[in-house]
């Protein structure tokens, strides 16, 4: 255990100090950055103004010694000065959003599917079926106090009612036809996501998930749950938090492909409204984009065994510039690094990312035809990658099983 | 080889030789409920099976909502050895024989064998079921899937004894992922079980079609044996399909094929869509018997004929009809194209307008009656009230870009406990009292009924409404730890189960005290409303009935 806190430790101060060193200085240089450098931009960020993420300037100058400071500045719940001080710090979670709060309702949702959906649920489904409910009740109440034995002693022998029976039946379907329209829409809406700026791939395994960036040079992480006493350490929810997070860029589109090594398990995060099953064997997909940076915690959905309740997932929405300090901390490659010169780039997109460009540009599947939409060139999402191609949504499905 | 062919004079020989004994006659202790083929007598049986089968699955039940009433691991942890994984496993053995038990062991049980066997004979104006020995062996060998079932717990399944694999046993979890026989002897008491059910079927079937009373037309049946007869049709079609599943999966443990496994060519989705087949249909097995109860209680308490009878029966041969074809709405997350998710989120809100069409007769039913609240319509009036709550939450996750965010979380729970918990479970009680009259000839204790009835429904509904708030904020099913911010709402949760159980305790006290020193019922307890062939027998009904076939005008 204390191996692993430290492993983890060096490893927040190699993913962190990066970071730093790109939001102000060099996002040229970043993707050349690797793990094993982590010193010289953290030098470069001690003159650099402070990122929204906690990062410490202690950190960014002695890289090499994180462990001590870390052990000893979370011995007591540290002050907020502390936690920026702290080797250690990372980005912490919002109380209200990206986790369970015990309120009434859904998590806040920060992505145009979650907000969609929501609406749907809390402007037309709750509102709807309460008003049912009551209907009833309130019916149930007038005849049980209407025609309790005391108050109607003879009761009628009516039996047929056909305009009611005909009024009970159709009302329904009307109301149901009403639900079905948003309901058709926001389907076909979750089903056909823009242009992917980048793929993640997720891996349930017993009882962890791994992530892939295949268009980021395939590196993996390894993403365990945290132990009560290290998330509370770190502020942050007890069995949600994972020592490694899934980092993305704010504001990108991610497309997330979900697979198994062993059983199944389900990748879900509440805030996202993005939930989908890892099933050996097959590659789904889903994917959400959200232009609030912050942590949003999700779980395993789908029992995989003993330790089904502990395998969290923990998705870091960090700013372009971090995400590439990130990833290159993990030995990855921005894909736009290996042409720099590429007229590509926009000023307006951070994240360039054409091998996603490309593996969005097979099939993006529409309300009404996606299921018919088999692309002849599955496009790969980057050529080193060993991931079987993947199509969208639509036309993998169709494939299989279905 | 004569000897062994029935013709008429064997059956001429065999009414002589019952001649000889009044109609009361009944066999030794032995021979009577051990080799019984008087369909009473086997549905005392089987009600007898269910409430023991009930204690065993509530208990469970109970372990696990003290487990979850706090974050951490504070009960399994002492039972399972110490370790977390250990304590985990339990957890999963917990909850997949929770499922089973209530699903296969309580209310299947309870419903069809149980109320089924006592009153559709009756009601159709038989004198007994139409294969008799094999309604005695339907029971027999529901026993030792039950045993099986329970034996499973003690051998070794994953990573402790049992089987923790859910009660759908997903592959691959319960192939690859649970070595050990433990997995085996479930797949095996589903099998027993499975039979059982499907010989039950067979049984049901044949006596409603051909043995109604002269003049009992099939739009002149009672709308519980309407409800029985769709019941059996869906365990007819819909059991076999599941004992293939299992029994691939079966091979696929033991055998070496690959049905379900992605590595040899297999497709672990293939199982969910065959069990699935398997599983809407259930749902409605267990609440359709539910539904004719319920109509004739609502009937006889508000002395009024069922409002709109037609509308009923064939409001529940639409519910079984369109049951066989939206089973995928119980997959969303796996991975479906949108096109097949757009048609279940359609098909599964069809589901809505013929259960409307039941509840609002219901309301027809009671408007303009004369209604009293005796303990069989408090439970049934529970009933329409709540299984209105579980059906229209029913309507949200019917949608499936909803479903997306609640799937696999205690919104689900709460929705299908809304409905079995307080829906079907509500009409077991509502028939229990409604006919314990009937059946033991002893009056129940209104006191103690009330009781019973008040207590449960508040538990109840403090132990599962919350839910629909844990599941909406994320929750997922099948832990046994949370994070913090989950707390609040478990502990409200685990304080419903209590006062629930406490309610319990009436329930049972009642059964004794009635037994023992119950008021003498007469034949028809409940007056003018109560309009069927059973309240025109003496209670409890004599040990043959109909030995003349009553005749329907």
């Amino acid at each position: 255990m204390k191996i692993s806190l430290k492993l983890f430790a060096v490893a927040a101060a190699f993913g962190m100090a990066p970071v730093a060193a790109v939001a102000q200085n060099a996002p040229a240089a970043a993707p050349t950055a690797t793990a094993a450098a982590p010193a010289a931009p953290g030098a470069q960020a001690a003159t650099a103004q402070q990122p929204i993420d906690a990062i410490s300037a202690n950190s960014q100058a002695q890289p090499a010694q994180p462990e001590e400071a870390s052990l000893t500045s979370r011995d007591e719940q540290p002050s907020k000065a502390e936690v920026l001080s702290s080797s250690l710090a990372r980005t912490q979670p919002d109380a209200e959003v990206g986790q369970p709060t015990g309120k009434l309702g859904f998590q806040p949702q920060v992505t145009p599917i979650g907000e969609e959906a929501s609406w749907f649920h809390n402007a037309i489904l709750l509102p709807l079926i309460t008003a049912i409910s009551v209907f009833v009740l309130a019916l149930l109440l007038y005849v049980m106090i209407r025609f309790r034995r005391s108050a109607n002693p003879t009761p009628s022998r009516t039996t047929h009612n056909t305009m009611l029976e005909i009024a009970w039946t159709l009302v329904p379907v009307l109301i149901l036809v009403a639900i079905a329209v948003p309901s058709i829409r926001l389907l076909a809406h979750q089903y056909s996501p823009p242009k992917a700026d980048l793929t993640v791939k997720a891996t349930g395994n017993q009882w962890y998930w791994t992530y892939t960036y295949p268009d980021h040079g395939d590196f993996e992480i390894v993403s365990n749950m945290l132990k009560d006493e290290d998330a509370k350490k770190r502020g942050e929810p007890r069995l949600l938090a994972v020592d490694e997070r899934v980092v993305v860029p704010v504001g990108a589109t991610v497309k997330m492909i979900v697979t198994s090594a062993d059983v199944i398990h389900s990748w879900g995060v509440p805030a996202f409204w993005a939930k989908v099953d890892a099933v050996p064997g097959r590659l789904n997909e889903t994917w959400f984009k959200t232009d609030r940076p912050g942590i949003y915690y999700g779980q395993c959905f789908e029992l995989c065994g003993a330790r089904h309740a502990y395998m969290p997932i923990a998705v870091e929405v960090v700013t372009p510039a971090q995400f590439a300090a990130w990833v290159a901390s993990k030995g990855g490659t921005m894909p736009g690094a290996a042409q720099p010169k590429s007229g590509d780039e926009t000023a307006t997109s951070p994240i360039t990312n054409p091998g996603a460009a490309a593996a969005a540009a097979g099939p993006t599947p529409t309300a009404g035809g996606s299921a018919t939409e088999t692309s002849p060139e599955p496009p790969a999402i980057t050529p080193g990658t060993s991931a079987p191609p993947v199509s969208s949504q639509g036309a993998t499905e169709s494939k299989r099983g279905n | 080889m004569t000897d062994t062919t029935a013709n008429a004079s064997h059956f001429h020989a065999h009414d002589a030789h019952d001649a000889h004994h009044d109609a009361d006659h009944k066999p030794s202790f032995f021979a009577r409920w051990f080799m019984s083929t008087n369909h009473k007598d086997i549905g005392t049986l089987y009600l007898i099976f269910a409430i023991i089968a009930g204690i065993i699955g509530g208990t469970i039940s109970g372990i696990m909502r003290a487990e979850l009433a706090a974050p951490g691991l504070q009960i399994l942890p002492n039972w399972a050895g110490g370790s977390v994984d250990q304590a985990a496993y339990l957890w999963n053995v917990l909850i997949t024989a929770h499922g089973l038990i209530m699903v296969f062991f309580m209310v299947m049980p309870a419903m069809i064998g149980g109320f089924g066997n006592w009153f559709v004979p009756i009601m159709i104006g038989a004198p007994d079921m139409a294969f008799p020995r094999m309604n005695n062996i339907s029971f027999w060998l529901i026993v030792p899937a039950f045993l099986l079932l329970l034996g499973s717990a003690f051998v070794p399944g994953g990573l402790g004894n049992g089987a923790g694999i859910g009660w759908t046993a997903y592959a691959p979890l319960s192939t690859s992922g649970s070595s050990g026989p433990a997995v085996d002897l479930a797949i095996f008491s589903l099998h027993l079980a499975g039979a059982s059910s499907i010989l039950g079927a067979i049984n049901f079937i044949t006596t409603i079609f051909n043995m109604r009373a002269p003049g009992m037309t099939l739009h002149k049946m009672p709308l519980f044996v309407w409800s029985v007869l769709v019941t059996a049709f869906l365990l007819l079609l819909s059991l076999p399909v599941l004992a293939g599943a299992i029994t691939m999966l079966l091979t696929d443990r033991n055998f070496g094929t690959h049905f379900f496994d992605a590595s040899g060519g297999g497709d672990p989705i293939l199982y969910q869509h065959l069990f699935w087949f398997f599983g809407h249909p259930e749902v409605y097995i267990m609440i359709l018997p539910g539904f004719g109860m319920i109509s004739h209680i609502v009937a006889t308490f508000s002395r009024k004929p069922v409002f709109g009878y037609l509308g009923m029966a064939y409001a529940m041969v639409a519910i079984g009809v369109i049951g066989f074809v939206v089973w995928a709405h119980h997959m969303f997350t796996v991975g479906m194209d949108v096109n097949t998710k757009m048609y279940f989120t359609a098909a599964t809100m069809v589901i809505a307008v013929p259960t409307g069409i039941k509840i609002f007769s219901w309301i027809a039913t009671m408007w303009g009656g004369s209604i009293s609240f005796q303990t069989p319509m408090m439970w049934a009036i529970g009933f329409i009230f709540m299984f209105t709550v579980g059906g229209v939450t029913g309507v949200v996750l019917a949608n499936g870009g909803i479903d997306n965010n609640v799937h696999d979380t205690y919104y689900v729970v709460a929705h299908f406990h809304y409905v079995l918990s307080l829906g079907a479970v509500f009409a077991l009680f509502a028939a229990w009292y409604y006919w314990f009259p009937k059946m033991f000839g002893k009056m129940y204790s209104e006191v103690l009924g009330q009781l019973h009835f008040w207590i449960f429904f508040i538990g109840v509904n403090i132990m599962f409404f919350p839910m629909h708030f844990l599941g909406m904020q994320g929750m997922q099913r099948r832990v046994p730890d949370y994070t913090d911010a989950y707390a609040e709402w478990n502990h409200v949760a685990s304080l419903g189960y209590v006062i629930m159980a406490i309610g319990l305790i009436p329930f049972f006290i009642n059964i004794f005290y009635s037994l023992l020193a119950g008021r003498r019922a007469e034949g028809n307890p409940w007056g003018e409303g109560a309009t069927t062939l059973e309240w025109t027998l003496s209670s409890p009904p004599p040990f043959h009935q109909f030995e003349t076939l009553p005749k329907i005008d």
